[in-house]
């Protein structure tokens, strides 16, 4: 009996250890970036372009050209990834075919975002010779998330009860009617939720932009989607690997790293709020 | 009584097995048919036959049946138009996640027609046949999860009446539902016949004898007896349906 509770309480107290361990680690990490980049936070660090070789001045370009890839990334990624996984769930027959395709993703999902920082400057920016751009830039990291919508979509439309698809059909609705008019709106919670992780993923990666669309300084914003452009994760990594007075320089990135943190933040943030609302809506 | 359905040797396999053996019956208009049996024996199966939601699960049928003069299983068939015109209400109530009146508004919306009047029109009409307008006049934008359970099962009733059908088909409608909600949907029933025909399927016998004008009485996929309700209930011709409606098995 005495061991049986010895036990109970050595795994309970594993169990703490664990989640204390794991919070420490997340304080320290957001004590260091936020103690080391809070000093060169002001409104004109948002608004102003670098100035003095990087030494001085803010990020706009590479926050602006961050808004531009993400928010382009997901235009492309969500309606392909949603499509799929429609086509997936509601068409696909159960076989072979199907089976290499469900694969195919999650290799795309376990695979480094370097190669597909390779494979998207061989692809887009060479043979489909859109340069270094936006658009290349958001279409690697379109073909990154895409795995993740598509499986967190598949899960949301598998879990739409039988029972609505039934009444819906019941009701003289065909397929694509059921699937319009029922099992999306059902699904988009589930779909936000993909999309907020992949929007955090498609913010801060620099491998798959950095031979794609980023450069290291410009001072023109882009004036469309095929100029090139800063990208805040790709200007942390500038500045802390090639800057030549790390005094100046080291700050900034950590400031960089600082509003990047931020922007992701809100952004799922809002998608919460959202999702958030969409399911009290269907509770109450 | 007008022969309105009449169904003549209906095969239905799903797989290798067979759920519903050589069925010959008619249903006639404006009544109400009970569907009894245990459980297993096919009824929501024979059921799901008039509307033909059995394809989607690809179960194999044969024979026929004819509605209006026509074979609803009949190659040139257009399924969406007989599920209009044969309106389904299900065992647990499944109104869609969407405000009341979107769910009564649905089944005229996929048909193309966007006319506000109209459809704001038939909602009404629709919600007042099931006896659900007074308790939702007020907050039709209200999401249909706000309801009770037997409110949100008159709703689906409501629903499926949008379509203006000509057969309603119930798949045991209270057994989720309270006793009260359960007379309410009885008495329902007995209403609505002026206007439409009604099929039920129900476990319950007792509620077969108190609402049906006619009953059939299925066993292992087999129409055992079918008849005036009365004459069922009082006069069995066949054993194995006196051992049922007297409470032997079930």
């Amino acid at each position: 009996m005495n061991r049986r509770r010895f036990k109970e309480r050595l795994i309970k107290a594993l169990l703490y250890i664990s989640i204390g361990i794991t919070l420490i680690f997340l304080f320290l990490f957001l004590f260091h970036i936020f103690s080391k980049g809070f000093k060169v936070l002001s409104w004109s660090f948002l608004t102003e372009y670098p100035k003095s070789g990087m030494t001085m001045g803010g990020i706009f370009p590479a926050m602006l050209g961050t808004l531009y890839l993400t928010g382009l990334s997901m235009l492309i990624a969500l309606p392909l990834g949603v499509m799929s996984a429609i086509y997936l769930t509601e068409y696909a027959k159960t076989g072979w075919f199907t089976e290499i395709i469900r694969t195919s993703i999650n290799t795309l999902a376990g695979t480094p975002s370097v190669v597909y920082g390779l494979f998207g400057l061989s692809v887009f920016v060479l043979m489909f010779n859109l340069g270094v751009s936006i658009i290349s830039g958001a279409l690697t990291l379109a073909v990154l998330v895409l795995p993740i919508i598509i499986n967190s979509a598949e899960e949301a439309i598998k879990a739409v009860p039988e029972d609505y698809r039934e009444a819906a059909y019941a009701l003289g609705a065909n397929k694509r009617q059921v699937i319009m008019n029922v099992v999306l709106p059902a699904s988009i919670p589930g779909i936000l939720t993909g999309a907020i992780i992949s929007v955090g993923r498609a913010a801060g990666e620099t491998a798959p932009i950095l031979f794609t669309a980023a450069t290291f300084y410009t001072r023109k914003l882009p004036k469309s989607i095929f100029d090139e452009v800063m990208a805040m994760p790709y200007h942390i990594y500038a500045l802390m690997t090639e800057g030549t007075s790390p005094d100046f320089q080291v700050p900034i990135a950590y400031g960089t790293a600082v509003v990047l943190l931020i922007l992701v933040l809100l952004i799922n943030g809002g998608a919460m709020f959202l999702r958030y609302r969409m399911r009290r809506r269907r509770m109450s | 009584m007008n022969e309105l359905i009449k169904v003549k040797n209906l095969d239905l396999h799903f797989g290798k097995k067979q759920v519903i053996k050589s069925i010959s019956m008619s249903v006639y208009e404006k009544t109400v048919t009970a569907v009894i049996g245990p459980s297993g024996c096919g009824k929501s199966t024979l059921l799901r036959c008039f509307n033909r939601m059995n394809d989607l699960k690809g179960a194999k049928i044969s024979g026929e049946i004819m509605l209006d003069g026509e074979n609803i299983y009949d190659v040139k068939a257009d399924v969406t138009a007989l599920r209009m015109k044969v309106g389904m209400v299900f065992q647990k109530p499944n109104p869609f996640p969407k405000s009341i009146f979107d769910n009564v508004a649905f089944g005229i919306k996929i048909q193309g027609i966007h006319k506000k009047s109209y459809i704001e029109e038939k909602v009404e009409k629709s919600l007042k046949e099931a006896w659900l307008w007074e308790e939702v006049k007020d907050r039709l934008k209200d999401h249909a999860s706000s309801l009770s359970g037997g409110q949100q099962q008159r709703l689906c009733i409501a629903r499926s009446l949008a379509t203006s059908p000509e057969v309603v088909l119930l798949d045991e409608p209270t057994s989720a539902l309270d006793p009260k909600s359960t007379s309410k949907i009885e008495e329902l029933c007995i209403e609505l016949k002026k206007e439409v025909t009604i099929l039920i399927v129900t476990h319950n016998i007792a509620q077969a004898a108190r609402i049906s004008d006619y009953t059939a009485f299925l066993y292992i996929g087999e129409l055992v007896e079918y008849d005036k309700t009365k004459t069922l209930f009082t006069i069995p011709k066949d054993p194995r349906t006196e051992e049922y409606v007297t409470g032997k098995f079930g």
